[in-house]
Order: structure tokens, then C-alpha cells, then sequence
């Protein structure tokens, strides 16, 4: 941690070695491979997460993350695995609350309230581990320091078993999520998918926590995801343009934070954040250019049918 | 009453002239309540049947029974001669009225694939379609039902913001894509603007008689469709009857079936005005209330349509 603090590095505006820089620490490598796992993961779970509308779960998820990590901590364990551990046992809860699967099971005050709770065990984790300054700004918040090469290799195994499990089911989830009821009818497992999902969610959730800390998962989960279908429409294109925003995002914002002092998890939603508004702007900006074009093409039309009316109203 | 109509050409001619959807005395119960009973039914290949009948009867119940979601207290169903919820692919669906949320951002032409190879596993591989036979297959199925809609202009746009008569023609060439023999329509017309009404009415007829297709559709209104039925089913409390609208929507026929009186209307343009039942149906926006209590168990009165269909 001392070498992060020491690497508040002046920015020379010559990217070359502005990036040598940074990645002759070792540290500062393994932020960058976790950082792109995280992203494009986290992009394509987060992709279904809008689709479906979860992203309340999607909190809560993340919520139930914090005191998992500072328990870890508590007992010597990495807080990664107490990140796994406690998300993937949530999604398997939420997944049996009744009603789950239709944004009523995850959305119900019984969810609230354990998460409330959940939350406050994490605060009384941190509290009984004395001496662990700024280790809760780290786990709320997000953190880029100390990603070992076995975290990282954990991450990405972690990453490529989602990954796999999501292509297997993605098809049939995706009807499932756009259309439910034709989607049973046609012999779709619909309530079997929507658990499948909530656990493949809950470690999608845990790797993002890592770098985002658990208030900030939305940053690499929901934004992405969200700002990639602003952009298009199509699947084929919104998935992988969600990744590829994802890894940027989680990219520039590891180099901001280390060309500065400010966090991370500040950057990277910043960044995420950004994307989306001009996405937004692009987007609404678009939809009034199409509108103003048909109101243009349908207006001369009459005018040309019926030359005589602006005469006739000017006249009234 | 059931009378085997003389049918277009047939599809399968390992099938013959076997009916493609067969109900031989019917009867559903829902939480300990028979919905209805005795339902004799046989559709030919192409004929289009409307389910009619009061709110809560359990029309939506008939279409759930056939998919083999709703199994039956007593009697049989036979679709393309096997038990319900075997026949797969031969059966399309159109479930009651959803409509996408306006922020939904997937293209109409995604929606339509789906209906097509939604409920495979796995994710289609980025190739290019020119290197995948199968994607060019699908792709051309997926674009020749869209045009049968008439939905080319829009297939394209995000589903959202389609309006309520287009998503209906997007669903619809979804059901289509696997070129299903039997299309079970759960009330399409329902919340549609007059002239949209007609439009899709026309269309279902159409898809009807040319892709030969066999079309069961559970009506709130029989009017718009009249002129293209072969066959109707009215469903009431504990019986049910079946034939020709001229047969069926009948004063006599509806008298006995429902055991009150009951006085068919008929228009001077055709539309036939069903009135009788102690009580009018009561408003359009309850009705969904009405099916869904009657789901439960606890619908009450069983009252034919009244004015309803002069109001409209």
C-alpha cells in the first residue's frame, strides 16, 4: 500500500511512458488484467441484468457482498473469498424467496431487511478488526491494490466458468427474459433460468465488488451494459460493445487513479457514468433528427395537394 | 352440432383428414370448480375457430388446456393426434395482451427470431451469415414472416417503441416463424384502436387460409372476425357448444346453453348483437379483474355478453 501512496506519478503527457510507467509495478499489471475480466464479465451478466430489470437483486447482491469481504478479513482470509462466498449464498436465497425471477421475489421488504441487517454485520466486522484504516473506504468503494497473480488467476477462472454457464443458457434466457409467458409455453424453463441467472449474477457481482467495492458495482455491472443498448438495439452488437465500454471504463480509470490522488472507484464510475450521458444525448438527439425527418416528409405533402390552404388560412 | 367442414388443401397427407386439434367431451376444473364441461370440438387444417363466451368462463383456461399447461378433469385432447404439450413446434402461441416496455431495446426482427430458435441452448456464433447455411435459413424465414405481417417498416425499430397494433403483428409473425399447424391467439384484438382491430383481423384471416394454419382464438368480441370464421365455440358455465356462427350464435342455441333468455341481433350491415342475461358485462378495464378471479376460483355470475358488443 505504501508503493501506491509513492506512486501519486506526475503525468507527462507522453502516453508511452506515461504506460511504462505504470506497469513496471507489478501491481499495477494484475489491476489491469483483473480490471478487463471484471469489465467484460461483469458487461455481459450486467447485459441480462437490464434486460430483466434486476438490478434492484443486482444491489442487494452487491450489499450482502460488504459484510462477507470484511468477515473474510476479520478471520485472515482474502476478502475476495468472502465476497464469493456470501454473494453466491445470497443469489441462492433471493433465487428461493417466492415470486423470484419476476421482480417481486428480490423486491420484496423481506429482501430490504436482511440487506439492512447484512449490511450492519459488515460495519460490526470492521469495527472488530481494529487496526483496518481505510479498509472500509477499500471495500465500499473499490480498491486496485494487492490483486495478487493468484487472485487474478482465480478471477479469471471464475470469469471463463460464468462466462461458459451464461453461452450455454443465453439463448433461451434471453427469450425467457423478453418474453416470459411465450417462452414457457414454448417449453422453456423460465423459473429453472431465472436461478441459474441469480447465481451467475451473484459471482459476476463478487468479481465486480473487487474492483468497485460494493457500492459502486452498478459502475461495471448496470452502466456498460445499459449505455451499449442505448447505442444499439441489436444484441449481436449491444453484448460485445458492453464489454468493450466496460474495459475501457475500468482501464482509464485504474490510470487516472494512478496518475492522481483520488480513487479509483471514483474514475471508474465517473467514466462509466459519462459514457452513458452522451449515449443518452446521442440517443435522444437521434430520436428528434428521425422525428423531425417523418413530420418533414409527411408536412409538404397536403401542402402540395392542396395549395390553396395557407391562403385560406392566412385569410381566416 | 359438430359438423366437419370440406377444408383447403391439406398439409400432412400422412394425416389425411384427421382433425389437427381434437377435444372429445372436455372439462376443465379450477380450484374445485368445473370452468366447463362436455367440450366436443374438431378443427380441420386451416379452419379458424373462435373461442367465445362471458368473462371468467375460462376461454384463456381452453387455449392452456391445449398447450397442456392446464390438464383436464375429464375427456381428451388430441393435438396433430398426440396428448397436449407433446406436439411442440406444430402449436403457436400468442399468450394475452403484454405489451413491451417502451425502454426495452431489442429490435422487433429480434423478437420475431425468437420465436424461431429461442428455446435452443447455447448463443449463436458471431460468423458472418454467409459462412452459416443454418443463419441464412433463418434469416430469410425470419424476414418472409415479417413481410406476411406487413411489418418490414418497423421490424427494424426497438420493440419498445412500436405501437400497440404493431408489436401485435411482430408477436404474431413470431408464433409463425416454425410454421406451426395450429396458432392459438389469446385475445390479439384486445386493446387494439377499431381500425387495427380490423387490420390484424384481416391478417389472421389471411395467414389462415394461405399458410394453411389452424387458428383457435379466444375473443372478447366476435364481430371483427365473423366474416372469416368456420367455427365457434361458446363456452359457459358447466356446458359449452360448438358449430358454424350461424349455427351457434343463435338465440335458441344461446337460450339453452345458458338457461336464460337470450336474443341474437343481427345488424343491417351483419354484425350480430348478443343481448340478454340479467346483467351487462360490466366494463372493459374490469374484465382482466373478472378472469383473474375467476382463475382463483371466485367468479360468481356467469352472464352471456350483453350490450357490450352493440357499444362497440
Amino acid at each position: 500500500m505504501p508503493l501506491a501512496d509513492a506512486a501519486t506519478a506526475p503525468w507527462s503527457w507522453n502516453p508511452l511512458t506515461d504506460v511504462q510507467l505504470m506497469w513496471s509495478y507489478p501491481f499495477m499489471v494484475n489491476a489491469f488484467r483483473a480490471g478487463a475480466v471484471i469489465a467484460v464479465l461483469a458487461a455481459a451478466v450486467g447485459w441480462f441484468v437490464v434486460l430483466r430489470r434486476q438490478t434492484f437483486a443486482a444491489h442487494t447482491l452487491a450489499v450482502v457482498g460488504f459484510p462477507g469481504a470484511s468477515g473474510a478479513v476479520l478471520v485472515g482470509v482474502a476478502a475476495g473469498y468472502g465476497y464469493f462466498a456470501f454473494c453466491l449464498a445470497a443469489a441462492v436465497v433471493i433465487a428461493l424467496i417466492p415470486g423470484a425471477g419476476q421482480g417481486r421475489g428480490e423486491e420484496s421488504a423481506l429482501t430490504g431487511t436482511v440487506q439492512a441487517f447484512l449490511l450492519a454485520c459488515g460495519f460490526l466486522f470492521v469495527a472488530l478488526y481494529k487496526g483496518f484504516l481505510g479498509g472500509v473506504n477499500a471495500l465500499l468503494f473499490g480498491s486496485f491494490l494487492g490483486i495478487s497473480d493468484g487472485q487474478v488467476a482465480l478471477l479469471a477462472v471464475v470469469a471463463a466458468v460464468v462466462l461458459a454457464a451464461l453461452a450455454a443458457v443465453g439463448r433461451p434466457l434471453l427469450f425467457a427474459s423478453v418474453d416470459t409467458s411465450v417462452a414457457a409455453a414454448r417449453g422453456v424453463p423460465v423459473r429453472a433460468l431465472s436461478t441459474v441467472f441469480l447465481v451467475l449474477l451473484g459471482a459476476a457481482t463478487a468479481e465486480a465488488s473487487q474492483i468497485t467495492g460494493s457500492l459502486l458495482v452498478f459502475a461495471l455491472l448496470v452502466m456498460p451494459a445499459a449505455t451499449a443498448q442505448l447505442l444499439s438495439a441489436r444484441p449481436v452488437v449491444s453484448l460485445p460493445l458492453g464489454m468493450l465500454i466496460g474495459v475501457a471504463v475500468s482501464w482509464l480509470g485504474l490510470t487516472a487513479a494512478y496518475f492522481s490522488p483520488y480513487p479509483v472507484g471514483f474514475y471508474v464510475t465517473s467514466f462509466a457514468f459519462g459514457t452513458y450521458v452522451l449515449a443518452r444525448l446521442w440517443r435522444s438527439a437521434r430520436t428528434a433528427r428521425s422525428s423531425r425527418a417523418a413530420a418533414g416528409e409527411s408536412r409538404p405533402r397536403p401542402a402540395a395537394e392542396r395549395p390553396a390552404a395557407p391562403a385560406g388560412r392566412a385569410a381566416a | 352440432m359438430n359438423v366437419s367442414l370440406p377444408t383447403q388443401q391439406r398439409r400432412d397427407p400422412t394425416r389425411g383428414d384427421a382433425p389437427v386439434l381434437e377435444l372429445r367431451d372436455a372439462a376443465v376444473r379450477v380450484g374445485g370448480r368445473t370452468l366447463w364441461s362436455g367440450v366436443d370440438l374438431a378443427i380441420g387444417p386451416g379452419e379458424f375457430t373462435a373461442v367465445l363466451g362471458p368473462n371468467g368462463v375460462g376461454k384463456s383456461t381452453l387455449l392452456k388446456a391445449v398447450l397442456g399447461l392446464q390438464s383436464l378433469a375429464s375427456g381428451e385432447i388430441r393435438v396433430l393426434g398426440a396428448p397436449p404439450g407433446q406436439a411442440g413446434r406444430a402449436v403457436g402461441y400468442l399468450p394475452q395482451r403484454r405489451s413491451f416496455d417502451p425502454s426495452l431495446r431489442i429490435r422487433g426482427r429480434d423478437i420475431v427470431g425468437l420465436g424461431l430458435d429461442g428455446d435452443r441452448w447455447g448463443v449463436p456464433l458471431p460468423v458472418p451469415a454467409r459462412f452459416s447455411a443454418r443463419r441464412r435459413a433463418a434469416q430469410r424465414r425470419i424476414a418472409e414472416v415479417i413481410e406476411l405481417v406487413g411489418a418490414s417498416a418497423y421490424a427494424d425499430r426497438p420493440i419498445g417503441q412500436c405501437s400497440g397494433g404493431e408489436q401485435q403483428r411482430l408477436l404474431i409473425a413470431q408464433a409463425l416463424c416454425r410454421r406451426p399447424d395450429v396458432l392459438l391467439l389469446d385475445e390479439p384484438l384486445d386493446s387494439l384502436d377499431l381500425p387495427n382491430q380490423a387490420a390484424v383481423a384481416r391478417l389472421i384471416g389471411r395467414i389462415c387460409c394461405e399458410e394453411c394454419v389452424s387458428v383457435v382464438m379466444v375473443a372478447h368480441d366476435v364481430n371483427p372476425i365473423l366474416s372469416y370464421l368456420d367455427r365457434v365455440v361458446y363456452l359457459a358455465e358447466g356446458g359449452a357448444a360448438t358449430g358454424t356462427p350461424r349455427e351457434v350464435i343463435t338465440s335458441e342455441t344461446l337460450t339453452k346453453l345458458y338457461g336464460t333468455p337470450v336474443e341474437v341481433l343481427r345488424t343491417s350491415d351483419g354484425r350480430l348483437v348478443v343481448v340478454g342475461g340479467p346483467e351487462a358485462p360490466a366494463l372493459h378495464t374490469d374484465r382482466h379483474e373478472d378472469d383473474r378471479r375467476a382463475e382463483a376460483g371466485h367468479a360468481d355470475d356467469r352472464a352471456p355478453e350483453g350490450s357490450a358488443h352493440a357499444a362497440r
